[in-house]
């Protein structure tokens, strides 16, 4: 009998089969279960109206229609968006990677005098909710005019205080102590700069963490959509004329949406009572949101997943 | 030269931190208005706290609901992230593959886009509706926590959701024990269930406290709190203002901040964990 359950189950340090079919069958399930949102999210975007409502569709339409996302994305204006959602996340993502590995190569490098106290202002700045800060920001940025600009995006990342900034800071400082010194004493021993260090010998060493950050910064720019409504469009958050991100189209979308039916059918649709999007159409322009996400991911997703190992992400 | 590198920083602390930090205390303590002349603003004391929890007919309901969510939410986020990083760390085939699926919610996680697959029911496990699991919540729980534990079981794939990040610093914390640490057990016959208890989980004691303080953040930040939605309703209603959301600001964040004050009391008092942070 014992011999049997170390058979199956395997010793300590040695996996037994059931062992093993325990862990894939956890990861798959689990696995499923994290996916299932997101495959459900497209099934839905190229279901029609008829498959939509016989409950024995589930996973798999009648017929696949790519209607959906022409409607959705007239109503969330993909044309005139795009490349203002795609200028809000890559600017300060950009300016963010490099303003934090500057900082973090600083603090790793050299003996920067009150370190320690550096070090702590630092992690305040992550612990206190942003909250606080936003009103006087907001004040500030409609003093200097820069409601509804970039800049007022741009300029907080520019000087390393942007979105979690504080989290970056500290993977490109964990990063760069783990780089080995020899390479940059022999550099200066040939008469090299600091600067000519720091971007001949640091940089290219630290590509992984440039991923990682960029990645990062870029999504949680992409998704933020409460300080960019109050940066980008002031006074009237739900107004979303001036300059507009596809999330901030998709978190209007209803509005966005009985709007779109009355310009298109006349007065005559508000008789109709409330015209609200179905199910399809909305997950369709939720698609479309995410696509240039997961695009990214999955192209940066070998460094991704390998730079994770390798930048030592949390810290000693 | 060290000072060079890190003076935009600085630089940006003194803007962007300091400035609207001392800001925003003078603000909470004001009463502001804003006249066609411009911003004028009246010492009023405490007089904005104590009309938030006077006169505020949302905001104490919200801030209590929004932190009973945590007392769930949190140790849910916890255990979660950490089973799947264990799993994760297993000599699996298509590491690869099962990583970049764990990771994905990162990517997705927004509040528009969760708000949509809330609505549309993608988030919600059906079994849990069929099994009338809410009949047993409501005859076994005791009354004040029924309700955020049926919205949590309702939104049960946001908290794995919300597990990404803590996974991910989970997986680094585990690659970091020594390898000799579980063969030298294994040696003694400890079984992988000791050596869990014994090795796994107090070497992730300083990963456990940055993780919870990353996870209470992260779900104070999140778009879906509809404390800070209060925030900024009022911060742009002209008869509340900025005092009174400034107020309001502080509150929350005082809150938030005692909140990570009991993380690192629980898990970050050894030294060692100390150096984590």
């Amino acid at each position: 009998m014992y011999s049997l359950k170390v058979k199956l189950w395997g010793r300590a340090g040695d996996r037994g089969p059931l062992f093993n079919a325990i862990i894939y069958i956890l990861l798959i399930s689990l696995g499923f279960v994290y996916l299932y949102p997101i495959l459900d999210m497209f099934v839905t975007s190229l279901m029609t109206l008829p498959d939509l409502l016989d409950a024995s569709v589930k996973w798999i339409p009648n017929t696949v229609t790519m209607d959906n996302y022409k409607e959705a994305m007239s109503i969330m204006n993909v044309k005139g968006t795009l490349w203002s959602t795609i200028s809000a996340a890559l600017f300060p993502a950009l300016a963010q990677c490099v303003v934090c590995a500057l900082t973090g190569y600083g603090l790793a490098r050299y003996n920067v005098p009150f370190k320690k106290l550096i070090m702590a202002l630092i992690l305040a700045t992550f612990i206190l909710p942003p909250y606080v800060l936003m009103v006087p920001n907001y004040v500030m940025f409609s003093d200097y005019k820069l409601i509804g600009t970039l800049k007022t995006l741009i300029y907080p990342a520019l000087f390393g205080q942007g979105t979690k900034s504080a989290i970056f800071i500290l993977i490109f400082m964990q990063f760069f102590r783990q780089t080995p010194k020899a390479l940059d004493e022999a550099a200066r021993v040939d008469g090299a700069g600091d600067l000519k260090i720091f971007f001949r010998i640091a940089i290219p060493l630290a590509v992984p963490a440039f991923v990682i950050c960029f990645l990062f910064s870029f999504v949680w720019y992409w998704n933020d959509t409460y300080f960019t409504a109050l940066y980008l469009n002031g006074n009237n958050i739900a107004d979303t004329s001036h300059l507009s991100t596809m999330l901030l189209e998709l978190q209007n979308f209803d509005a966005m949406f009985k709007a779109h039916v009355q310009s298109n059918a006349g007065w005559g649709a508000s008789v109709m009572g409330e015209s609200v999007a179905n199910e399809a159409i909305k997950m369709a322009a939720t698609v479309t949101t995410v696509l240039p996400l997961l695009i990214l991911y999955f192209i940066l997703q070998k460094n991704f997943v390998r730079g994770i190992d390798r930048t030592g992400i949390t810290g000693e | 030269m060290g000072l060079a590198f890190v003076s935009p920083w600085i630089a940006g602390f003194f803007i962007f931190f300091l400035y609207p930090f001392i800001t925003s205390i003078v603000f909470s303590l004001s009463n502001v208005h804003i006249t066609a002349k411009g911003r004028k603003m009246d010492f009023v004391g405490i007089a904005n706290f104590t009309d938030i929890f006077t006169k505020d007919a949302y905001f104490v309901d919200r801030l209590v609901y929004f932190f009973k969510e945590m007392l769930i939410n949190l140790p849910l986020i916890l255990v979660f992230s950490l089973l799947i990083a264990i799993l994760l760390n297993q000599s699996i085939k298509f590491k690869g593959l099962f990583r970049t699926v764990f990771f994905l919610p990162i990517i997705v996680v927004s509040g528009p886009v969760l708000k949509m697959l809330m609505d549309s029911g993608s988030t919600t496990i059906p079994l849990i509706e069929q099994y009338g699991i809410y009949g047993l919540i409501e005859s076994s729980v005791p009354a004040f926590l029924q309700e955020p534990i049926t919205n949590m079981l309702s939104e049960l794939l946001l908290i794995l959701w919300y597990s990404g990040v803590p996974t991910l610093i989970f997986l680094a914390g585990l690659q970091k024990i020594d390898v000799s640490l579980y063969e030298a057990s294994y040696m003694d016959g400890a079984s992988s269930w000791v050596a869990f208890w014994k090795i796994v989980l107090p070497s992730m004691r300083g990963m456990i406290l940055i993780n919870s303080i990353y996870i209470t953040v992260f779900l104070a930040t999140s778009e879906l709190s509809e404390v800070i939605i209060l925030i900024r309703q009022y911060m742009l209603d002209a008869s509340k203002g900025f005092g009174i959301s400034s107020a309001m600001a502080w509150v929350y964040s005082v809150c938030i901040l005692l909140v990570i004050g009991i993380c690192y009391l629980l898990f970050g008092r050894e030294r060692k964990a100390v150096r984590h942070v």
